[in-house]
């Protein structure tokens, strides 16, 4: 029954995302309140039912209830509790509900949080988010329905992929989902502002807050991945330019080069149609990502069971709302123009081509993507795109972005002068040159490479320092130092601590990537490795069982110098219900290095008591890059929280009051 | 028109890449063995278990070779496809059941003995086939997968079109859709036959 009730739940919300993605519009359009007043309402149901929905598939979840199809192909009645309510996005049906649960939930927020907003303008927003909702409904109830049932029930269920059991997964799809979703929130407000043609500083403002939380979420989100990617697969790799990541790493570029944009936008007025462009291009890029994980185009570790109908749905649900927001924005973007006039060298010029350069990046990553079908599609044959292309390609776009982050927050608005920079920021280049040279020789060996992802790290440190301090001391006003650094806006600290963050990733990638060792060795018990100046002792293996596996879990001590650090319980387990085995590392993480030990196979099938092969990793400074991430992560929530997103908002508030129709 | 157009162009040609790629098949492999003498083996029928059969028994005949197990859900998608086939093509169909007990993932294979595992793959694929039709001439088992990797089996269900002279003339990865079979097998057999 409450599968059923479920399934109603989807149908009445997908007639409510039609009301809301029609009436408002056309009430904005034509100057009917009433249908303009539906849209907060419709919002709010479709968020409530669309809620209520996946709480029945939860239910199902919980209660074992194996009549319902997806749930008997993605639980099983052994599995703990949280892996049964993590198990409803398990699969491609779930994964699809709780995009659509965060849409709605989207929505839900902006109905809320705009009392502020012109109410035309809300109508519109919430509308363009009703019409995506409604391609998404429609998607999920016409290919990939949750709550089919399987008649007679299956007494068992198929359980979920063990790969899927672990807490990182728990988190990584809801968090990623957010963040993917969250650009429709700035699509949107991008389509509202085209249809009414006010592309102004307060549309950018409004748009910020919303945008810079999504590039949270999806910084988060891909930050998880990769750290379950790290520990649960056992290779020791944190990224490896699968087709899925890419689809995530592309709305992230392309999301950073957004909020920049819409900074310059808020602030002085230009690259207005450079921000909308970047706007639809994030979430489009979303969708395209979506397409490319579920339709089978692509061979990949993520790729879900697939089903050719859910792809050409799909597809034409991309050229639905890509193309038509493209003709939008083609039709108006010549009345728009770029706003504001800026100098040769300007923190506007600075900033455009930062973003120019993150969208080539962005799209070196599509094209490497994409190339193995063009090339199936030519015909000439199978190829895949990996690590080598990327690695190749990214280095030269990624340098210069790097460089110019330390550049552009000295540049001054509309006009700034290279010989005041360069005076500025000469003694960071100096603490970058000298952190280049002396650090890897400190690391034994010296690499061009090493030196240039340090330099450029010590170098984006610096500058934010430097800058920090010359805007304390510019605005100190008789204050002492520290109470003038804590009264600097948000928006300021922020920025700097993303770019921090940035710089604590580039030295996790560029250590890990000089420095790392490993070593796969046969280990019979009494046997011991060295890795890099840690010593593994290999005790044995023992058996060991977990609520639905068994597993074979090895010991080894651990000692730097002589000296005994810890034990390290590697396992290899077996679920019941999978022919592969899964591979859990045990990890000694540590500030400045990870060391890293994965049980391979016995030699010897039959004797498990005997040796092992066995692989050792010493990971320098690979944390950093996790790290990094939830800096970058912070910076965005602090700027996001600045006072002057509220204050302001609280200002116009009587201004749009009412009259302001478009 | 504006110049803002062309990306709306750039857009077109992308859906359009799209949309010849989920015409594709990226698992799709080409098979090595294409073109290549069928790998030869000898494994007992399901039928008759005191019974075996060798691909050079089926010399001199054109034949499909199918690999499926009671375990694979894709089988079920293709095993109508399959039957029809059988009761209209006069085409030797032999079925190769591959890794019955050790595919499944259900059983524990280290405390399983060897006459147990037999017993269990005998019983579980008749079983199927009685409840889903029996499209095939005969069935061999291929209990630990040898014969499946000797074939380089990427997943299952996959089918291999077999030409009178023991070489292998195609293979299909995944389930065999009514397209599959209309445009590129059922041809295949036909000039193959002639």
């Amino acid at each position: 029954m409450i599968p059923e009730l479920g399934h109603f739940a989807l149908i009445l919300s997908t007639l409510v995302a039609l009301v809301l993605g029609t009436l408002p519009l056309i009430g904005a359009h034509t100057n009917r309140l009433a249908w303009v007043a539906l849209a907060r309402p419709a919002a709010t149901a479709m968020a409530l039912l669309v809620t209520f929905s996946f709480a029945c598939l939860t239910q199902a979840f919980v209660a074992n209830d194996f009549s319902v199809v997806y749930v008997a192909q993605h639980s099983n009645s052994l599995l703990p509790i949280q892996y049964r309510v993590a198990g409803v996005w398990g699969g491609h049906e779930g994964s699809l509900l709780l995009w659509i649960l965060m849409l709605t939930w989207w929505a839900f927020l902006v109905a809320m949080l705009s009392r502020q907003l012109p109410e035309a303008m809300v109508a519109r927003v919430l509308g363009t988010l009703g019409l995506v909702g409604f391609g998404f409904l429609l998607f999920i109830l016409l290919t990939s329905n949750p709550f089919e049932r399987l008649l007679p029930a299956a007494a068992e269920g198929r359980d979920l992929n063990p790969l899927l059991q672990d807490p990182g997964l728990v988190i990584h799809p809801p968090l990623l989902y957010m963040g993917y979703v969250g650009f429709s929130v700035a699509f949107a407000f991008a389509i509202a502002a085209l249809l009414s043609g006010k592309l102004d500083a307060a549309w950018a403002r409004w748009s910020r807050p919303w945008t810079m939380a999504a590039w949270i979420f999806l910084t988060l989100g891909i930050a998880m991945g990769s750290w379950w990617a790290y520990y649960e697969l056992g290779w020791g790799g944190w990224w490896f330019w699968d087709p899925v990541e890419n689809a995530s790493f592309m709305p992230w570029l392309i999301g950073t080069a957004l909020i920049h944009s819409l900074a310059v936008t808020e602030k002085r007025g230009s690259f207005k149609n450079w921000t909308v462009l970047l706007a639809i291009a994030a979430f489009s890029l979303s969708l395209l990502g979506t397409f490319l994980v579920r339709s089978g185009v692509l061979t990949s570790v993520h790729a879900f069971a697939t089903d050719p109908r859910r792809g050409i749905f799909i597809l034409i649900f991309l050229v639905a709302v890509i193309g038509s927001s493209l003709a939008l924005f083609a039709a108006r973007a010549p009345k728009v123009g770029l706003g504001g006039r800026f100098g040769l060298v300007s923190r506007e010029s600075l900033l455009l081509t930062n973003n120019v350069l993150l969208v080539v990046a962005c799209g070196t990553v599509l094209l490497g993507t994409l190339y193995p079908l063009l090339i199936d599609a030519l015909g000439v044959g199978k190829i895949s795109v990996g690590p080598p292309y990327f690695n190749a390609v990214f280095v030269p776009v990624m340098t210069p972005i790097l460089f110019l982050m330390g550049v552009g927050p000295f540049a001054r608005w509309k006009d700034a002068s290279i010989p005041e920079i360069a005076k500025a920021v000469k003694w960071a280049l100096l603490v970058g040159i000298l952190v280049a040279v002396a650090l890897p020789l400190l690391y034994g060996q010296w690499f061009a490479m090493t030196a240039l992802g340090l330099l450029l790290a010590a170098w984006i440190v610096a500058t934010a320092a430097l800058n920090f301090i010359e805007r304390v001391q510019h605005t100190r006003a008789g204050r002492g130092f520290l109470a003038a650094a804590l009264s600097q806006p948000r928006t300021f600290v922020g920025m700097h601590l993303a770019h921090i963050g940035i710089a604590v990733f580039v030295v996790g990638v560029t250590m890990v990537g000089s420095y790392q060792d490993e070593k796969d060795i046969k280990l019979a018990p009494g046997q011991s490795v060295d890795v890099a100046g840690y010593h593994f002792t290999f005790n044995g293996v023992k058996a060991v069982e977990g609520p639905n596996y068994v597993a074979a879990q090895g010991e080894f001590d651990l000692a730097v110098d002589g000296k005994f650090v810890r034990k390290m319980n590697p396992e290899k387990r077996n679920y019941h219900s999978s022919a592969m085995p899964m591979t859990e590392a045990a990890i000694d993480a540590g500030f400045l290095r990870d060391v890293y030990v994965s049980l391979g196979e016995p030699i010897d099938r039959d004797k498990p008591e005997g040796e092992w092969a066995v692989r050792v990793y010493y990971k320098p400074f690979v944390d950093w890059i996790w790290g990094g991430c939830i800096l970058m992560s912070l910076g965005g929530l602090i700027a996001m929280l600045d006072r002057r997103y509220r204050v302001r908002a609280r200002a116009a508030a009587p201004v749009s009051a009412g009259t302001q129709q478009a | 028109m504006n110049r803002y157009y062309w990306i709306l162009g750039g857009f077109a040609a992308l859906v359009a890449l799209l949309a010849v790629g989920l015409n594709l098949n990226p698992r799709d492999v080409p098979s090595p063995l294409v073109g290549k003498p069928a790998p030869a083996f000898t494994l007992s029928q399901l039928a008759e278990p005191e019974k075996s059969l060798s691909p050079k028994d089926m010399q001199g005949k054109v034949w499909l070779f199918n690999v499926w197990a009671s375990w694979c859900v894709s089988c079920r998608q293709e095993h109508p496809i399959l039957v029809e086939f059988s009761k209209k093509v006069d085409v030797p169909l032999i079925g190769l059941n591959y890794k019955e007990v050790r595919g499944d993932g259900g059983f524990d294979m280290s405390k399983m003995p060897a006459e147990e595992e037999k017993k269990l793959a005998w019983q579980r694929a008749n079983r199927w086939l009685s409840e889903h039709g029996n499209p095939y001439k005969l069935t061999v088992m291929d209990l630990d997968g040898r014969v499946g990797i000797d074939y380089g089996v990427y997943g299952v269900p996959e089918t291999y079109v077999i030409d009178k002279s023991g070489v292998i003339r195609m293979k299909h990865t995944g389930p065999i859709t009514p397209e599959v079979l209309a445009k590129r097998i059922m041809p295949l057999l036909a000039e193959l036959n002639k």
